[in-house]
C-alpha cells in the first residue's frame, strides 16, 4: 500500500508539470489555432530563468586571500557575492538560497517578452498556413532556442537547489497511519504540486471571472462574431500566447530543483505533453489538466517493480498505450469539443 | 522558364568521378607506403573526435583542450608538460619523427552513427592517421570498429565498459581509461572497510553496454564481500526524472543504492535520491549509503553538495602528487585557469603515447605502432608504473577511489575540490586475466594497415 501511495504522489508531481505545459499548449491552440512545438522550449527557458536568478544573486567580486593558495600555488582568488557585501552574509546567503522561488519574479517579464517576440515575430505569419507548416516552424524554433541556451549555459545539467526550508523530505507515512519511514517524500515535490494547483486555478479563474477572460472564451468559441462586435481579438490572443508562455516558464522554474536544468529538458516534456493534450481533447482546458494528472499517475504505477515484472518496459509505453485506447474509444479525447481539428 | 540539362546518367557519372577524386588521395597514400594515410611532406595529421555538442559536450571540450595542449607540447611549444616526466625520452618537441603535428576535430554528438561519420571524414578527407578521444562506450566501440576497417589507430577516450577491450576489442584500438571491472576491484575493499560485509544493495543501471557491464562488475565485487544484490533495475538513458525508480528503493529492504549512471543521468538520479531522504535513512539498523562507481569532475560539479560522503572511482585525478600529474596540471592550469579532468588526462596521455610509439617503431605504419604499444611499460604519466597489455590492448595502472566532500567554496573549483582522494588502489589489485568471463567472447584479430 505504501508503495502505491508513493507512486500516486510521484504521478501527481509529474502530472503537475504535464498539466501546466498542456494547459499552455491548449490555450495557444484554442485561441490562435497554432500547434506550438516550441512550448517545451518555453518550459526549459523558465528553468533557466531559475539558473539565471541564481547566477545574478551569486554575481561576485574577487578578493585575493593571501593566507590560502589555489591549485597552482598562487594566492587564492575567492569569489564574494555582491549580495553578501551589500546585505550582509546572513541575508545575502538567504537570498541566494531562495533563488528558485525568487526566479518566478524574473520569469513573468522574461516569458511575456519571449512569448510576445515569438508570436509577433514568427508565429503570426503562420496562422493561415496548414498545421504541418506550424509544427515544422515551431519545432525548428524549439531547436534554435535549445541551442541558444546550450551556447549560453553549456551542455551539463546545472544544480538549482530548493531553499533549505523545503530541501529535505517529510515522513508522510506517520500522518497516514503507516510505520515511520514507509512513505518519505521530498518536500519540494509537494510544494510543486500545490504551486501547480494554484497556477491552474488562477488561469481558470482569470478566464472564468474576468471580462478579459470572458472575451477570450467568446473568441475561442466564435472568433468572427467577437471581431464584428469591434473587439480586437487578435491583441487579446497575443496576450494569451504570452500568458501561456508565462505558465510554461513558471512550471519550468519551479521544476528546476527536481530536475537540474539542461538544454534538452524541454524536448523530453514536449512529446508527453502533446499526448496529454490529445488525450484530454484538443482545445479543452479542463481536459488537458485532467489528462496531465491521469497520465502522470498511470506512469507512476507502471514504474512499480511489481508491474514491470509482469509487463517489462511498460513504464516507457504506458502513456502511448492509454492514448491509443482513448483515441480509439473517444476520438476527440476525454473532453474534446466537436469540430476542433476535424476540418 | 529554364530547362535543366541534368540527366540521371550525367548525375551518376559526375558522382562517380567526384567520389573517385575524393578517394584518390587516400588510395595513393596507401599504395605508396603500404598503409592508410601515410604522412606526406613535413606534417602529420591526427583526428580528435570528441562530443562538442550533445549531453557530454563539456567533457568533450575538456578533452579537446588537453589534446591541443598535447599537440603544442609535441611541436615544442609551452613548457613541455608530461614530456619532461615521461619515462621514455624519444619525444624532443620536434613533432613526430620530425614531422610537425597538425590536427582536425570532429563532433561525435555522443551518437555512434555521427561519430563514425565524423571519423570516416577525418580519415578519408583529412588524411588522419590516428583518431583519439570521445565519451561513451557505445561511441568508442563503433569508432573502434571503423578504425579497424580503415586501417588507422584508434585511441579511445572516456569509455568504461568492459566490452571496449572485452568482446568488442580490436587490434587497431587501445584504451588508456580503466573499466567497470577495475572500478569494482578498487571500490570493494574500501566499501568493506566503510560499510562492512553485511549489506543489501539495490542497483539502478543505465540500460546500455556501459551500464550493464559496470553493474555486473560492481555486483560481483560486492557479492564477493558478502553483500546481497537485492535488485537491479534498468533505467532508460536520459530518463530525467528518476523518482519512480527511486521510490521503490525506500521499501525494498536495501541499505545501499548503487547508481550505475553517468553524466546528466547520474546528476539527476543522485540529486533525486538525496531529495527522497535516502542519505538520512536508517535501514536494517545501518545508515543508508549511496555509491556512484564512476565519477567525473563534471558530474561532481553538476551534483553539487549531494555527492558529500558518496564513494566512487576515477581513472586519474589532478590531486595526485606524482611528478607527471603535477607537470600536466601546471601546464593545463596555466593555459586554461582550472585543473584538467580525468577525461582530459586520458586524451592528453594517449596523444603523447601514440607519438612515442611511432618514434620507437620508426614508422607511422599502424601495425608497427600496435607492436610498439603492445606490452609497453612506462611511468611518469600519472598513476605510477603503467602497462598497455598486448593481449587485449587494455591499460593497467593504479585506480583511484574518491569520495565526495564539501569543497572549499571556491566557485571555480566546484567538481574539482568536491572530490577527495581516498585511496590509490595498486595496479596488481585491479588486474585480471584477458580471458576473464566478463571480457570473454572477443578477439583482437589481425592488425589492419589499411592498404
Amino acid at each position: 500500500m505504501d508503495a502505491i501511495i508513493l507512486q500516486i504522489l510521484n504521478g501527481l508531481d509529474k502530472g503537475s508539470a504535464y498539466a501546466l505545459i498542456a494547459l499552455g499548449l491548449t490555450l495557444i491552440f484554442g485561441t490562435l489555432g497554432v500547434v506550438n512545438f516550441a512550448h517545451g522550449a518555453l518550459f526549459m527557458i523558465g528553468a533557466f530563468c531559475a539558473v539565471t536568478m541564481q547566477r545574478l544573486l551569486t554575481l561576485s567580486h574577487v578578493v585575493v586571500d593571501e593566507s590560502q593558495t589555489d591549485f597552482l600555488g598562487n594566492p587564492l582568488a575567492v569569489n564574494v557575492p555582491y549580495v553578501n557585501s551589500i546585505f550582509g552574509e546572513e541575508l545575502g546567503q538567504a537570498l541566494i538560497n531562495w533563488s528558485v522561488p525568487l526566479s518566478v519574479l524574473l520569469v513573468i517579464p522574461v516569458m511575456l517578452l519571449v512569448g510576445w517576440a515569438i508570436e509577433r515575430g514568427l508565429i503570426k505569419h503562420f496562422y493561415k498556413r496548414p498545421h504541418a507548416d506550424q509544427i515544422l516552424v515551431t519545432f525548428g524554433l524549439a531547436i534554435v532556442l535549445q541551442e541558444i541556451i546550450r551556447a549560453m549555459y553549456g551542455a551539463n545539467p546545472i544544480q538549482s537547489p530548493a531553499p533549505p526550508l523545503f530541501s529535505g523530505s517529510v515522513d508522510l507515512g506517520t500522518y497516514l497511519g503507516f510505520q515511520a519511514n514507509a512513505i518519505v517524500y521530498p518536500i519540494w515535490r509537494l510544494v510543486y504540486f500545490f504551486f501547480s494547483a494554484i497556477i491552474i486555478a488562477a488561469v481558470f479563474a482569470f478566464l472564468q471571472f474576468t471580462t478579459f477572460g470572458m472575451v477570450v472564451r467568446a473568441g475561442m468559441a466564435d472568433r468572427e462574431t467577437v471581431g464584428m462586435l469591434g473587439i480586437d481579438i487578435d491583441k487579446r490572443f497575443t496576450f494569451m500566447f504570452g500568458l501561456a508562455a508565462v505558465v510554461a516558464g513558471m512550471a519550468g522554474a519551479m521544476y528546476a530543483p527536481i530536475l537540474s536544468p539542461n538544454y534538452h529538458m524541454g524536448m523530453d516534456f514536449l512529446v508527453l505533453s502533446f499526448v496529454v493534450v490529445v488525450v484530454g481533447g484538443m482545445g479543452s482546458l479542463p481536459g488537458a489538466v485532467a489528462a496531465g494528472f491521469l497520465l502522470g499517475i498511470l506512469q507512476g504505477f507502471a514504474s512499480m517493480n511489481e508491474v514491470k515484472a509482469v509487463l517489462p518496459g511498460i513504464d516507457q509505453i504506458v502513456i502511448y498505450l492509454v492514448a491509443i485506447i482513448i483515441l480509439l474509444t473517444r476520438p476527440r479525447g476525454l473532453m474534446g469539443r466537436r469540430g476542433v481539428m476535424e476540418d | 522558364m529554364t530547362k535543366t540539362t541534368y540527366s540521371r546518367r550525367r548525375v551518376l557519372k559526375t558522382s562517380a568521378v567526384a567520389g573517385t577524386g575524393l578517394m584518390l588521395p587516400t588510395y595513393l597514400r596507401a599504395q605508396e607506403s603500404g598503409f592508410t594515410n601515410a604522412p606526406q611532406g613535413d606534417t602529420v595529421t591526427i583526428g580528435f573526435n570528441v562530443p562538442q555538442t550533445g549531453p557530454y559536450a563539456e567533457e568533450g571540450l575538456d578533452e579537446l583542450r588537453a589534446q591541443e595542449l598535447a599537440v603544442e607540447h609535441l611541436n615544442g611549444g609551452g613548457d613541455g608538460g608530461m614530456l619532461n616526466t615521461f619515462s621514455q625520452k624519444n619525444l624532443d618537441g620536434t613533432g613526430i619523427m620530425g614531422k610537425r603535428v597538425e590536427f582536425v576535430t570532429g563532433d561525435t554528438q555522443t551518437k555512434s552513427d555521427v561519430a563514425r561519420a565524423s571519423a570516416q571524414s577525418m580519415i578519408q578527407k583529412d588524411g588522419c592517421i590516428m583518431i583519439n578521444g570521445g565519451s561513451s562506450s557505445g561511441v568508442a566501440v563503433a569508432v573502434q570498429g571503423l578504425c579497424q576497417e580503415a586501417g588507422v589507430i584508434f585511441m579511445a577516450g572516456l569509455t568504461h565498459s568492459n566490452d571496449t577491450t572485452g568482446k568488442d576489442r580490436k587490434a587497431n584500438g587501445f584504451r588508456h581509461f580503466f573499466n567497470g571491472y577495475m572500478s569494482g576491484a578498487a571500490l570493494a575493499p574500501v566499501l568493506q572497510n566503510a560499510y562492512g560485509s553485511d549489506r543489501r544493495a539495490y542497483h539502478l543501471t543505465a540500460d546500455y553496454t556501459w551500464g550493464w557491464t559496470q553493474q555486473e562488475s560492481i555486483a560481483a565485487a560486492t557479492e564477493a564481500l558478502g553483500w546481497e544484490t537485492v535488485q537491479d533495475v534498468r533505467t532508460p538513458v536520459g530518463a530525467g526524472d528518476f523518482s519512480s525508480y527511486i521510490a521503490p528503493v525506500l521499501n525494498s529492504g536495501a541499505d545501499v543504492l548503487v547508481l550505475n549512471h553517468y553524466g546528466g543521468d547520474m546528476v539527476n538520479s543522485l540529486t533525486q535520491a538525496v531529495q527522497f531522504g535516502l542519505k538520512d535513512k536508517q535501514v536494517n539498523g545501518k545508515n543508508f549509503e549511496i555509491i556512484v562507481p564512476l565519477y567525473s569532475e563534471l558530474m561532481a560539479k553538476g551534483a553539487g553538495s549531494n555527492i558529500e560522503g558518496v564513494f566512487g572511482s576515477m581513472n586519474w585525478n589532478w590531486q595526485l602528487q606524482d611528478e607527471g600529474t603535477q607537470a600536466f596540471v601546471r601546464s593545463f592550469g596555466e593555459k586554461y585557469g582550472f585543473p584538467p579532468s580525468n577525461a582530459a588526462h586520458t586524451c592528453y596521455v594517449q596523444t603523447l603515447l601514440y607519438a612515442d610509439a611511432v618514434t620507437r617503431a620508426g614508422s607511422f605504419n599502424p601495425c608497427a605502432v600496435v607492436e610498439a604499444l603492445e606490452d609497453f611499460e612506462f611511468d611518469g604519466m600519472g598513476n605510477g608504473p603503467t602497462l598497455y597489455r598486448g593481449a587485449d590492448h587494455q591499460c593497467f595502472k593504479d585506480v583511484l577511489v574518491m569520495r565526495g566532500v564539501a569543497g572549499s567554496g571556491n566557485a571555480n573549483m566546484v567538481g574539482y575540490d568536491t572530490l577527495e582522494l581516498v585511496e590509490q588502489t595498486p595496479r596488481a589489485q585491479v588486474e585480471y586475466e584477458p580471458d576473464h568471463p566478463m571480457f570473454a567472447g572477443g578477439s583482437l584479430g589481425e592488425c589492419n594497415p589499411g592498404a
